[in-house]
């Protein structure tokens, strides 16, 4: 067990940095960029946790994760019991630890914040995580009794996961259905791999089957049954499909050969590995100048992937400043050091092609930020006469996505909003019909990871409080 | 796991396939698709069901070698297993009586007309479906179209078999012949649905086309299948397959159908050579 150093020296200690691939050769390969903590910097990082009473770290984090227990155990040297402490709570920690965006969650409240060097906790969580799987630490369950009682939840993404693992480790019956042919979500077909490697998403979806979900992929609710058939046969329905659908400009050009959706682009490199290409079977295309449309983390994505697939210039546009732009900042700082080009205060107008669909660049006009607009963020307006063409022979289109309909065609009196999101009772992701609930991204447009899984964590909870007192779907008939 | 459970080859190089598919066939209406993958490492392609069987649980499948995914899928053999299968996927054809209308079928769009030409008669039309090929060989579904339409009309651009000609002529010849003819419905390669649009806009006579997009998820996820149509975007995937071919943007979907010209030839070239080989 290392030492517990007194409190007034803790607060002395700086916050231990991420070892990191050099910017230079990372962009040469889809390995991990952040290598992770090795054991030293664990206990090290843990070592400064003031163990705080009550601690407000912990209402930072949506999937309430017992944040100093877990880190005190790294202090003991008791990876195992660490691990197994995050589990109680979080299905996926490999993930989170991985994408969460920790500096607006959990390390936003560490008391430490204000010094400006919170507790990594995220990386601890990766780092006691990673240990874990390669130590093959298994989760000893309490003996439960079955629940004869059957939950359907759809989409495998980290809301349907969350919720599905829950409802399992209650007792429940329950079917996870994936339209894709692999399960995961975004997390399998939407962030790369060299942030998320997919053999850890596997090894994360591997242990929720090890609970007993059935996961049928290859199953499109909607289309190959709808949920008012799933009705018919389940209890209790989850409905974490996603937000799935990706938003075009709606400007001139948009439909030429060479202009990507990041979701098509993302999809073919992640889920179909087209990255490997013509090992993978499935194509993918990459121009020499790149322009990213959007400033979110998926745009960083589509970004530091063309530049990987071997785009010799990848710029990205952003209508807003540099403050604006939802992306983490890490992610943001990451696209930087690898000589992504970022044009901010700059809205494309028109995307230039041949008579072949080959796009030849893409006109641009510069914008100036004007009043706060109903979000309080200064509206972006373009200043007249200054269109001007930039020479890119690609575009990705990362202006973001919405809600795809298919599920929600299906489900009888479940009701959305003018957006196509399920409207839910926040606390119990409760839908407008009984038995049926939502959460994650189908709820609220494109969000996070640890939102998904605090929204399946609430559903699992509402479901088994409506399943024990005897509610089931199967008895109702929709009005 | 979706099982291969009889193959033929119709016709050089198209091969028929009726895979075990419960789900799908209590479901699939006619102008609805799979999406499959022969392999892990395999592409998703669209595939249209030509037929089904709700009550045994099969759907069938007719496809042309083309590229390395077709040219795999007919390597597999009775028994096989495909790695994945999903649908049905897309909207259904609008069926109903609308009296008389004709439905053109090219190449292996013959196969895809199919079933679109059954459920039309069945609804109580006068169906007229011409079916088309490069030569006699490639003429497939014959009986089956006979059986499914009032009236079948063949041709092959050669003349080696019934009579000389594209399938656009004898709809060009039909529509002029015949008073009243309500809707048609055209399936087959771009070039053809674009000629036939041509043929049928003097007429006034409303024109289905059923768009064979390059694809990735097949439920509106990608974009990829994207076409504009009445100057509207729209996704063939979830929007389609079948659209108003006159207000289809031809250039543009053609555009998009040739955007992987080259790495196909590169995925397609050593499989060729390995598949050359094996059939002699
Ligand atoms: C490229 C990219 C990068 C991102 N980076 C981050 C990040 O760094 N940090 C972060 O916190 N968040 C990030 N996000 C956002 C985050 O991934 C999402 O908010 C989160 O995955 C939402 O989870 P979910 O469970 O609601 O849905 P999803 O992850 O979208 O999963 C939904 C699942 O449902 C399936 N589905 C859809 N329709 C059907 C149907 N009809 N039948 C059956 N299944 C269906 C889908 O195929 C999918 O697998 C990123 C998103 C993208 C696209
Ligand atoms: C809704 C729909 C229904 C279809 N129905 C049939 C059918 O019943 N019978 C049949 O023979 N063909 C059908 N097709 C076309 C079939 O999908 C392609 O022939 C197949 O994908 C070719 O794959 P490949 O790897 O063998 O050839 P490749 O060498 O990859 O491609 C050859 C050509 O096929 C097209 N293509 C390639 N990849 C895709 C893809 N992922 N999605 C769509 N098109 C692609 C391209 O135009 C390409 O130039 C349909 C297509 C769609 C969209
Ligand atoms: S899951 Fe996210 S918010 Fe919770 S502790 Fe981990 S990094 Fe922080
Ligand atoms: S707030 Fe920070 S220092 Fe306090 S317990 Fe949480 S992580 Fe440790
Ligand atoms: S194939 Fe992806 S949206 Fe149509």
């Amino acid at each position: 067990m290392a030492d517990m150093i007194p409190v007034p020296e803790r607060m002395k200690m700086s916050q231990r940095p991420m070892p990191e691939q050099d910017p230079k050769k990372r962009t040469r390969n889809f390995d991990e960029v952040p290598l992770g903590y090795k054991k030293g910097d664990a206990i090290y990082e843990a070592q400064r946790c003031l163990q705080c009473d009550p601690p407000p770290c912990v209402g930072g984090c949506p999937a309430e994760i017992h944040i100093p227990q877990f880190i005190r155990k790294i202090v003991e040297e008791d990876f195992a019991s660490a691990y197994l402490e995050i589990l109680k709570t979080n299905n996926l920690p490999a993930m989170c630890g991985r994408v969460c965006p920790q500096e607006e969650q959990c390390q936003r409240v560490c008391v430490y914040n204000k010094m400006g060097k919170p507790i990594t906790i995220g990386r601890l969580e990766r780092f006691v995580s990673d240990w874990a799987r390669k130590q093959d630490t298994k989760e000893k369950l309490p003996e439960i009794k079955k629940k004869r009682k059957l939950v359907a939840v759809v989409g495998s993404g980290p809301a349907g996961l969350t919720c599905a693992a829950d409802l399992a480790k209650m007792g429940y019956d329950v079917t996870i259905f994936e339209a894709l042919h692999k399960p995961g979500g975004v997390l399998t077909y939407g962030i790369p791999e060299f942030r998320l490697p997919k053999r850890i998403v596997e090894s994360e979806v591997d242990k929720i089957k090890e609970l007993g979900v059935k996961v049928v992929t290859d199953f499109v609710v909607g289309l190959t049954k709808g949920v008012d058939e799933l009705g018919e046969e389940f209890d209790a329905i989850f409905l974490a499909n996603g937000a799935g659908a990706p938003q075009f400009m709606h400007i001139p050009g948009e439909n030429l050969n060479d202009v990507y959706s990041a979701n098509e682009f993302l999809t073919r490199s992640n889920l179909m590995k087209a990255y490997k290409f013509p090992e993978f079977d499935t194509p993918i295309k990459v121009g020499k100048k790149v322009v990213v449309i959007g400033a979110g983390n998926v745009a960083m994505d589509a970004a530091r992937t063309a530049l990987r697939l071997g785009a010799k210039e990848v710029r990205v546009v952003y209508r807003r400043t540099k403050e604006e732009a939802p992306a983490r900042v890490e992610e943001i700082a990451h696209a930087e050091e690898e000589g992504i080009v970022f044009d901010f205060l700059t809205l494309p107008v028109r995307i230039l092609g041949d008579e072949k669909g080959n796009v030849t660049g893409m006109e641009c006009i510069k914008m100036q930020l004007g009043e706060p607009d109903e979000s309080g963020r200064r509206k972006p307006l373009p200043i007249e006469g200054s269109n001007f063409i930039m020479q890119v022979d690609m575009v990705v289109n990362a202006i973001g996505t919405t809600a795809n309909p298919i599920v929600a065609r299906s489900a009888t009196s479940v009701q959305t909003n003018k957006r196509g999101y399920f409207m839910v009772d926040e606390k119990t992701r409760a839908t407008s019909r009984e038995g049926i609930f939502a959460g994650g991204d189908i709820t609220r447009g494109s969000a996070t990871v640890i939102s998904a899984i605090g929204d399946g964590k609430k559903a699992a909870r509402a479901i088994d409080s409506y399943l024990s007192s005897g509610g089931s779907l199967r008895k109702k008939t929709p009005t | 796991m979706p099982k291969i459970i009889t193959k033929r080859e119709i016709a050089p190089n198209i091969i028929s396939l009726k895979v075990t598919a419960p789900l799908i066939a209590k479901r699939v209406k006619p102008g609805q698709f799979i999406i499959l993958m022969t392999d892990e490492r395999g592409e998703r392609i669209p595939l249209t069901i030509a037929d089904y069987d709700r009550e045994n649980g099969w759907i069938r499948i007719v496809f042309q070698v083309v590229g390395k995914t077709t040219a795999q899928l007919s390597q597999m053999n009775e028994g096989d297993e495909l790695f994945s299968l999903v649908g049905p996927l897309g909207n259904p054809s609008k069926i109903s009586n609308y009296g008389t209308v004709v439905t053109v079928g090219g190449g292996t769009g013959i196969a895809c007309v199919y079933p679109i030409t059954r459920a039309l008669k069945e609804a109580g039309n006068r169906v007229i479906a011409i079916i088309g090929a490069k030569t006699k060989d490639l003429i497939i579904m014959e009986e089956e179209m006979r059986k499914a339409s009032s009236e079948l009309l063949i041709t092959t651009d050669d003349g080696s078999y019934v009579r000389k000609g594209f399938v656009t002529e004898v709809l060009d010849e039909v529509l002029r012949r015949e008073e009243d003819v309500k809707k048609v419905w055209v399936i087959g390669p771009a070039p053809m649905m674009k000629a036939a649009c041509e043929v049928t806009k003097p007429y006034q006579v409303e024109m289905i086309v059923s768009l064979n997009a390059i694809m990735v998820d097949g439920t509106g996820m990608c974009g990829s299948c994207r076409v504009t149509v009445g100057g509207e975007t729209k996704f063939v995937c979830v929007d389609g397959p079948e659209f108003n071919g006159h207000l289809v943007d031809w250039p543009e979907f053609m555009n998009r159908l040739a955007r992987y010209g080259r790495q196909e030839k590169l995925s397609f070239e050593p499989h060729e050579k390995s598949y050359g080989e094996k059939n002699g």
